[in-house]
């Protein structure tokens, strides 16, 4: 038995020990990564998408797990993201204390907004986290005093992080403050999904009246795990602030939690592995889109369509409808498939 | 007095443009169970076709008359492009409502991204009859036209479903597939064909939504569809889903309460305000805002 | 196995009269992991009162469902010798069969006008049968039906499907949670709707049964254990404990 666990894990560590290795790698490789792999450029492209995909992860216990349409998942990695960044620089908070603030800020709020939107269930449930997020977004825009920054963000007061996580030439430790991240991510999903608790998120899942039956305290459960994913997604906003020199309003958005959605449905709605591709991936494409398009082989089309095949939503947008249809199990239920399938013939 | 009025008659505009943006959006959810994302989509839409066409035809016809046909195109855009998703993208998909939401929200990225593509992120001036940007002077107070516009064309679309919904056998219909899609079905109904009527007519609603917002914004952006788009939102809560009299009182109250904070508190106050008023209805009465659908 | 259902099996319109107006065959349903319906065999005969009996639980609701397409179902069902199986609901229903739910399910928001005409836009609450068969809906004829009582309500959905050429009506438990005086109408009015048009019958009430059905079908555990004459069955005390058990305790609880 613990052999055959050891053995299940395997690939995920290899997988992991490679990411850790990288900044050691010194390879080109053109056209999909920008300059060196260990270069700033490339590390800081790759620690993005681990964040996000750590992110997405995150959103996966309430929506992959447990079944919760939310729409208001942002809230949360923006709560953890401008607490960081305004603890630091408006409360002149030592790193520390900012991140236990940010922390036990944004769990708290998990517990109030889940609180009250859980009164509520299914697209209900959607439509008022969706609201709860919007009102953040909105005060964050409005910038109220000076402290949120607006729509140009709020940047990070260097002088109060740790010099390795600032600057051009320490990208590789923000790289690995990302997949340490991610690590922390997996760790406590995997934790969390076999315990009892976990069970029960199965459970309501697939028939939240049967669960119900089975004595599961439903509110409860689906309560846990609205925190436990504020919880990672307000740790993932205060990494993302720190990879990325600020806390951006870009998190705060609608638009982030949709993308979230698309990002764990792609790679695969309640598949651990499948979270973090598909948040990986998403980041990457979403990033790379843009030079890829400009790579000559849509010179042949018309203008209008190459405008349009430049912006990266477009790409993804459709790419994500196909998956709804043709593949409802994600990217990684798709390869699951397609191994199935060249083992049986 | 006068401010207050002015803010009245604003509020009142503006929640004329949410009832037209969330009617489609309570109707579609109230039969079907679709919440739908590309309803923002729809009223982008709206709002382009009318830009395009006002900017496409000659400029010898007075901006009235071109504001004229093109709500008349905005509005046929929107109910084919409603019609056109509901049979290619949401029928394939009945009854799995999380997949349909996922499809609406893959449709509504991609729409806004390819305006964006095609017009550019930025907004682009729209051009407004000389009249409604003019002002009415009502007991002291320099009123804005538009608004009256907006209230009016908003009543209209209102008493023109109500009369759909109560003495059309389509509207009987979807009075009865509101509260029991089942059993219509079970009653040898097919209710198929309603769902598309409704997405054509929601389509409809949204693009004229999305047009006169445009006028009241005079501007058009890609973004614009999804801001409009999260107020509906809240409406169609607060209204509970599927009832076109309540979704017709929460906008009023939505537009209201967002001006008068607005005003008498602080600039950016009045959209929190909504929410806080979502969350008070919430609280008060959860079991009305569960929706028609079990 | 049936061998009747296979004689019957082509022609498109057999005469009334000849042969079972439906025919259900190996009938399974599953919902999630749960086997409810496990190949379910019988008939109605084109004539009179078949009831469906069997405790709680064990599929009676299910298999009308099932046969209108209401739960997603496997196996063979002809109405009046033609599959109706890979149908859809309405098309079902427009086939010739009327469907009458358990607890009714008018729609409350409607008046009662309103709710017959969903099924005859023309006539609705004044069409001659509900004069004849329900002369207390057609005063109520702008009332809404969810401020009827139960025993309105009831009326209202068997008018709904009287007010269609059906083959055979599908009803279920039409006298649940009735005083004992409107069960006996309920009764009457079934019994004269059974002159016409066959009725397949899930009911608990077993003097009822007796009083208007002709032939019993009995479920438990998802597969039918029993086929036969309703008086036969019902005058046989120890027969009717061992298959409908707990059923015939008047507070159901099981």
């Amino acid at each position: 038995m613990r052999s055959a666990a050891v053995l299940k894990a395997l690939p995920g560590v290899v997988i992991l020990a490679v990411l850790a290795y990288l900044p050691y790698v010194p390879a080109q490789l053109p056209g999909i990564l920008p300059g060196r792999v260990n270069g700033p450029g490339s590390l800081q492209l790759l620690a993005t998408c681990l964040v996000i995909a750590g992110i997405a992860l995150s959103y996966d216990v309430l929506f992959g797990r447990t079944g919760l349409l939310s729409f208001g998942h942002a809230l949360f990695v923006a709560a953890g993201s401008y607490l960081l960044t305004i603890s630091l620089a408006d409360w002149s908070l030592p790193l520390p204390a900012a991140v236990t603030v940010a922390v036990v800020g944004t769990t708290l709020l998990a517990l109030v907004v889940g609180g009250i939107a859980l009164r509520v269930g299914g697209i209900a449930f959607a439509m008022v986290t969706l609201a709860f997020a919007q009102a953040a977004s909105i005060i964050v825009l409005r910038n109220p005093s000076g402290v949120t920054g607006g729509e140009e963000g709020k940047s990070l007061n260097r002088s109060a992080v740790p010099g390795l996580l600032v600057g051009v030439a320490n990208a590789p430790y923000r790289y690995w403050l990302a997949l340490a991240f991610v690590v922390l991510c997996l760790l406590v999903v995997t934790l969390l999904v076999r315990s009892r608790a976990g069970h029960a998120m199965a459970a309501i899942r697939e028939n939240e009246g049967r669960a119900a039956v089975l004595g599961f305290d439903t509110y409860r459960v689906k309560l846990l795990a609205i925190v436990v994913g504020a919880f990672l997604g307000g740790v993932g906003g205060i990494v993302h602030a720190v990879v990325l020199g600020g806390s951006n309003p870009h998190v705060t958005t609608t638009e982030f939690t949709l993308a979230l959605l698309i990002m764990v449905v792609l790679g695969g709605a309640g598949s651990t592995w499948g979270a973090l591709l598909g948040g990986f991936l998403y980041t990457y494409a979403d990033a790379r889109l843009v030079e890829l398009s400009g790579a000559g082989f849509a010179d042949a089309l018309p203008e209008v369509a190459q405008q349009v095949l430049a912006e990266p939503l477009f790409v993804l947008g459709l790419f994500f409808i196909v998956i709804v249809y043709f593949a409802p199990a994600g990217l990684t239920g798709l390869g699951g498939r397609l191994i199935r399938r060249g083992r049986a013939t | 007095m006068t401010d207050f009025l002015l803010i009245m008659v604003t509020g009142l505009g503006l929640g004329a443009l949410y009832f037209l943006a969330a009617s489609g959006l309570s109707i579609i959810y109230g039969l079907m169970g679709v919440l739908n994302f590309a309803h923002g989509a729809f009223m982008m839409a709206g709002s382009y076709a009318g830009w395009l066409t006002m900017s496409n035809l000659p400029s010898g016809l007075s901006v009235a008359t071109r504001l004229l046909v093109a709500v008349v195109v905005a509005i046929a855009v929107g109910a084919v492009i409603g019609l056109l998703v509901e049979v290619v993208l949401i029928r394939p998909l009945y009854r799995h409502h999380i997949q349909q939401v996922l499809v609406t929200v893959g449709l509504s990225l991609a729409s806004v991204a390819a305006a964006q593509g095609i017009w550019g992120a930025d907004p682009r001036t729209v051009e407004k009859p000389e009249w409604m940007g003019g002002t009415t002077v009502v007991l002291g107070a320099r009123l804005p036209n538009d608004r009256f516009v907006f209230i009016l064309v908003a009543l209209a679309v209102f008493l023109g479903l109500l009369a759909l919904l109560h003495y059309t056998r389509l509207g009987l219909i979807i009075r009865a597939g509101v509260e029991n899609r089942t059993m219509v079905e079970a009653l040898g109904i097919n209710v198929h064909s309603t769902f598309t009527i409704v997405f054509a007519l929601g389509g409809a609603a949204a693009a004229l939504a999305g047009l006169l917002y445009s006028q009241y914004a005079g501007t058009v952006s890609p973004a614009q569809g999804g801001s409009l788009l999260i107020y509906a939102f809240i409406v169609v809560v607060i209204g509970g889903m599927g009832s076109l009299v309540g979704t017709a009182v929460a906008a009023v109250a939505v537009g209201l309460v967002q001006q008068l904070a607005n005003f008498y508190a602080a600039s950016g106050v009045g959209d929190l305000s909504v929410v806080l008023l979502l969350a008070l209805v919430l609280l008060l009465r959860p079991t009305s805002l569960k929706g028609a659908h079990a | 196995m049936t061998d009747m259902t296979t004689a019957t099996g082509q022609g498109s319109a057999p005469p009334p009269g000849d042969g079972p107006v439906l025919a259900v065959e190996d009938l399974h349903v599953r919902y999630g992991g749960s086997h409810v319906l496990q190949g379910v065999s019988f008939e109605v005969p084109a004539t009179g009162v078949t009831a469906l009996l069997g405790r709680n639980g064990v599929g009676k609701t299910t298999t009308l469902k099932a046969i209108i397409g209401l739960a997603p179902r496997t196996g063979r069902i002809s109405l009046r010798g033609k599959d109706i199986q890979g149908d859809a609901t309405p098309r079902i229903i427009r086939a010739g069969i009327g469907y009458v739910p358990e607890d009714r399910e008018v729609f409350g928001g409607l008046t009662v006008d309103e709710n017959l005409r969903l099924v005859d836009p023309d006539q609705g609450v004044n069409a001659p049968i509900v004069g004849r068969l329900f002369p207390d809906l057609v005063s109520r004829g702008k009332q809404r039906a969810g401020t009827l009582s139960g025993g309105q309500q009831q009326m209202v959905s068997l008018a709904r499907v009287l007010l269609r050429e059906t083959s055979v009506l599908l009803i279920d438990e039409p006298t649940k949670g009735l005083a004992p005086k409107l069960v006996t109408e309920v009764a009457d009015v079934l019994a004269e709707i059974a002159q016409r048009t066959p009725i397949l019958l899930v009911e608990q009430n077993l003097p009822l049964v007796r009083r208007i059905a002709d032939t019993v079908v009995v479920l438990d555990a998802g597969q039918v254990v029993h086929r036969g004459g309703a008086a036969e069955l019902v005058a046989d005390q120890e027969l009717t404990r061992e298959l409908l058990g707990v059923s015939m305790r008047r507070d159901g609880a099981a």
